[in-house]
């Protein structure tokens, strides 16, 4: 066999408090495409920003080899140098610029200090050619439709020298024909000579196009199957990115008959008019009184955007159906609305969407029902300090004082404080987005066990989360989404990991 | 150990304390370079009625900065409602106290138009007050095209900005003021006495307080100050009306943003605007009551200025909103937003009217006074970010 023309040896990256690669081994054979499959947060994302230079050389330990030679990338600008070009989710062409000027932004062809443009236009054309798109190269990207944006990325990278194309997760924005077409057009590229390596969690796509497979799970690569001699399949690699037990960090809790339906949405439908496309389509849910619904699904799967749209949409979608809050019709207009009717959100993103980082615990918890505390605007200071003790007791929240600014605190200590604001407003419905997302195993545990008790209070619970175990070892009923649908709901004794993740990647 | 005390506690809150320092040096310089004439009685009770229109509108500013946006338009708007003012008191012949509340009511529902399309279509403010900017001043120039300058003969209303609270009729000192001197003492024992509770109550609650010697000392000092300016402003001819308005401002203000719901609506709004809104936070609504009391201020600021000249002229207004806007980063608003106290854009303000004072004093030269102020606002600016990033 050949050099490989990638080589990643015992790659460790380790971030504070979680090692994100342990030890991982990876290699890529010359003119193949290597499909990279794994949960969300096993690490796909972390190899490749070691192997683009994202992370640079001396921030993670192992060595990286391209044609059997040993790189040390200080930035980015030394990766595509040396020939790695990868395509993100999102893409990174400028929308106000032409097709011609994005394909050799930041690669001008040049005469002394001007841009030949002459000789870019007619360069772009045989790029757009190679890549089998046929648009005016002087239209602008705005204009485009996200399957051809994605081409004309391909084809930013294929007018550099590449010796390596990663594409993370392509087809996840594209419609059935585009992801086809792209895929079509993959397979083209290696015949040509191109090697590829595509990150997907449509594992049909997987075994479509891949030559060879590496699984990665928890940070650790588990195995390399080789398509050719018919390893490939998906019952395989769903036994190897699922395969660890659900081991005993789940405290159990009796399943009881749950009791009224607390929130119903019927017919719901969400159009973006950001992205320009539908997100939710057809979204049935219900959830009863008492119970923790879970909402598996992939990311990009229209999990938050169902949980954002419910609670008040706040981002402006333009939503079609029926909502019932207790039997009672509600259209809630504003977050604020939903909170009345006894909604609460912790949102996926805490640091983003869910603290205000420079306000100290006490501000935090309080944020969403100050009135509670306030007689005729005036906040009852004494009142705060008393209510946020009683949540750091409560929730065990580690900080020297409810005075401590947030942005000080562990991630497990910042969701309590997230969970804690919620609380606050006394829901009778909690929607936690991913809650345990980034936190320790201890943290975990008492976030779990707090569930039960707030459940066994007759509060009710959806809980969305892309950790599979998670929502099987905590959801009494788990509704699976993919591509903005209910792909399907099970009872938990009916939910299998391998029948959960074959629903998610319908 | 006292002085390892404060040495740690002036570390610590560098950045609170650095502006009051910087204010102190600035004007122990003056006091020096001008041989005594900048801390006269008659100067300092000068700076601060010029302070006056600047403080007012740097308070409004503060908020607007908080919540990560800008207002250009309010020079031109406090110019174009003194204008407003001086024509409903000179030629229409209304009384002062309908003309006031009729000025302030304009200048709010100014500022929220100003807010509309911020609020409605996400316009960067930026813009939106650039024209608010460009269209006053228009409305400045049509309102005064008739006479010029239109001159304001109502000592009701002029008084607001050149006179001074009347004294009771009790001589303990001679010629000294001594209704000021009354004023300043209940409000340093008010000082001392919320001080005193705040901190029992912080230490009943464990949080973390000064060192007691320091907090003492803190007492001492700003006892002091308080003392130093009241005894030397009742010394000249007391305490002016626009010091009383400042203070009634700053004191309302300062309530508004620490104490009430509002208040933390506004700096979680500035802090994270995405979470605030989560939280069922109307992050329109916020910007609307922001740039309406901004409006509103400016109007004050227009009253202030155009009493203290007795007259309203076409170009009033001009660059107060760069010298409120300076004022607030000077007193440590942060750009980034959700941080910036009202208390801090008012020394800011000080700084910035005591350096043209006391440059004037100096017969220093315009250009130069210019690029002073300037390299005054870049050092509080880079201090500022460089404490903050030591910080973290």
């Amino acid at each position: 066999m050949s050099t490989p023309i990638l080589e990643m040896k015992n790659i460790t990256k380790e971030f504070p408090g979680v090692k994100a690669l342990n030890n991982v081994s990876f290699r890529v054979a010359r003119g193949e495409i290597h499909c990279l499959v794994g949960e969300n947060g096993a690490g796909k994302s972390t190899l490749m920003k070691v192997l683009s230079g994202v992370y640079p050389h001396g921030t993670y330990s192992g060595d990286i080899l391209l044609g059997g030679d040993v790189q040390r990338y200080r930035g980015i600008r030394d990766s595509e140098h040396a020939g790695v070009a990868i395509i993100y989710q999102e893409l990174a062409l400028i929308p106000e610029l032409t097709v011609y000027e994005n394909i050799f932004l930041g690669n001008e062809i040049r005469n002394g200090p001007l841009v030949n443009w002459n000789e870019t236009i007619k360069r772009a054309g045989e790029m757009l050619d190679k890549v089998r798109l046929k648009v005016n190269p002087a239209a602008k990207i705005k204009d485009l439709g996200v399957g051809k944006q994605q081409l004309v990325e391909i084809a930013k990278a294929l007018s550099r020298d590449i010796k390596l194309l990663i594409l993370d997760e392509p087809t996840a924005a594209l419609n059935e024909d585009d992801s086809a077409n792209l895929l079509d057009l993959l397979r083209g590229l290696r015949d040509q000579g191109v090697t590829c390596i595509l990150i997907s969690h449509k594992l049909k796509e997987v075994i479509e196009i891949s030559d060879s497979v590496t699984v990665l799970r928890d940070g650790q690569t588990i195995c390399t199957l080789d398509a050719h001699k018919g390893e490939v399949s998906e019952s395989a690699l769903i036994k190897h990115m699922v395969g660890r037990e659900i081991d005993n960090i789940y405290p159990r809790r009796e399943h009881k008959e749950p009791g009224e339906v607390v929130l119903e949405v019927r017919g719901w439908n969400a159009y973006d008019p950001g992205l320009g496309r539908t997100i939710l389509r057809d979204v049935n849910l219900n959830v009863r009184r008492g119970e923790i619904v879970g909402v598996a699904g992939l990311m990009g799967s229209g999990r938050t955007e169902l949980a954002m749209s419910i609670f008040g949409n706040p981002l402006g979608y333009q939503i079609k159906g029926e909502l019932l809050m207790k039997g009672k019709p509600q259209s809630f207009r504003q977050p604020q609305d939903a909170i009345s009717a006894g909604v609460a959100y912790v949102t996926e993103d805490r640091k983003g969407n869910g603290l205000i980082l420079i306000q100290d615990v006490k501000e935090n918890i309080t944020l969403a029902n100050l009135y509670a505390i306030a007689q005729r605007g005036v906040i009852d200071s004494n009142a705060e300090i008393k209510i946020a003790n009683e949540y750091k007791v409560s929730l065990n929240i580690k900080t020297p004082s409810v005075e401590q600014r947030v942005s000080n605190l562990s991630g497990g200590n910042q969701q309590k404080v997230c969970l804690s604001k919620w609380l606050f407003v006394k829901p009778d419905l909690l929607i936690l987005d991913e809650p345990t997302r980034g936190i320790d195993v201890g943290a975990k545990f008492e976030i779990y066990t707090l569930m039960n008790t707030l459940v066994d209070q007759g509060m009710s619970i959806i809980m969305i989360s892309s950790e599979l175990p998670e929502v099987l070892g905590m959801s009494d009923r788990v509704y699976i989404v993919s591509s903005g649908r209910i792909t399907g709901e099970l009872p938990i004794a009916e939910a299998t990991p391998e029948k959960v993740m074959r629903l998610a990647t319908n | 150990m006292f002085f390892q005390n404060l040495q740690k506690v002036l570390r610590q809150n560098i950045r609170e304390y650095g502006m009051y320092i910087a204010l102190f040096v600035i004007m122990l310089i003056f006091a020096i370079t001008t041989k005594g004439t900048f801390v006269s009685a008659r100067n300092l009770s000068n700076l601060l009625n010029q302070t006056g229109y600047i403080a007012v509108l740097a308070v409004g500013m503060t908020l607007v900065i908080v919540v990560r946006h800008i207002d250009l338009s309010v020079g031109f708007l406090a110019g174009f409602i003194g204008a407003i003012a001086a024509i409903a008191l000179k030629s229409l012949g209304w009384p002062v106290f309908l003309v006031i509340p009729m000025v302030l009511v304009l200048g709010a529902i100014a500022g929220l138009i100003t807010a509309l399309p911020v609020a409605q279509l996400g316009i960067p403010s930026f813009v939106a007050s650039l024209a608010g900017w460009l269209i006053f001043r228009g409305l400045l120039q049509l309102a005064t095209a008739g006479t010029g300058t239109i001159i304001i003969a109502d000592t009701a209303f002029t008084a607001i900005g050149d006179g001074f609270i009347p004294d009771i009729p009790i001589k303990i000192l001679p010629n000294m003021h001594f209704l000021t001197l009354l004023v300043g003492v209940v409000a340093i024992v008010l000082f001392v006495m919320s001080e005193i509770s705040r901190r029992q109550k912080q230490e009943a609650y464990s949080f973390e307080v000064l060192p007691k010697d320091i907090f003492v000392l803190k007492l001492v000092f700003i006892s002091a100050l308080v003392g130093a300016i009241t005894w030397v402003l009742s010394s000249y001819n007391g305490i002016s009306w626009t010091v009383v308005i400042m203070l009634a401002v700053t004191g309302i203000y300062h309530f508004i943003t620490t104490q009430t719901v509002l208040g933390r609506h506004i700096y979680a709004v500035g802090g994270n605007p995405d979470a605030a809104e989560l939280s069922g936070i109307s992050v329109k609504r916020i910007i609307y009551v922001v740039f309406g009391s901004m409006g509103m201020l400016s109007a004050l600021s227009g009253i202030l200025f155009a009493a203290r000249l007795k007259s309203a002229t076409t170009t009033a207004g001009t660059l107060f909103e760069l010298d409120a806007i300076a004022a607030a980063y000077v007193g440590g608003v942060s750009a980034a937003g959700g941080v910036g106290r009202v208390t801090g854009s008012i020394i800011g303000a000080l700084v910035m009217t005591s350096l043209t004072s006391g440059m004037n004093l100096m017969n220093v030269d315009i250009s130069y006074q210019y690029i002073v102020r300037g390299a005054v606002l870049a050092s509080a600016v880079i201090f500022d970010v460089a404490t903050r990033r030591a910080s973290k």
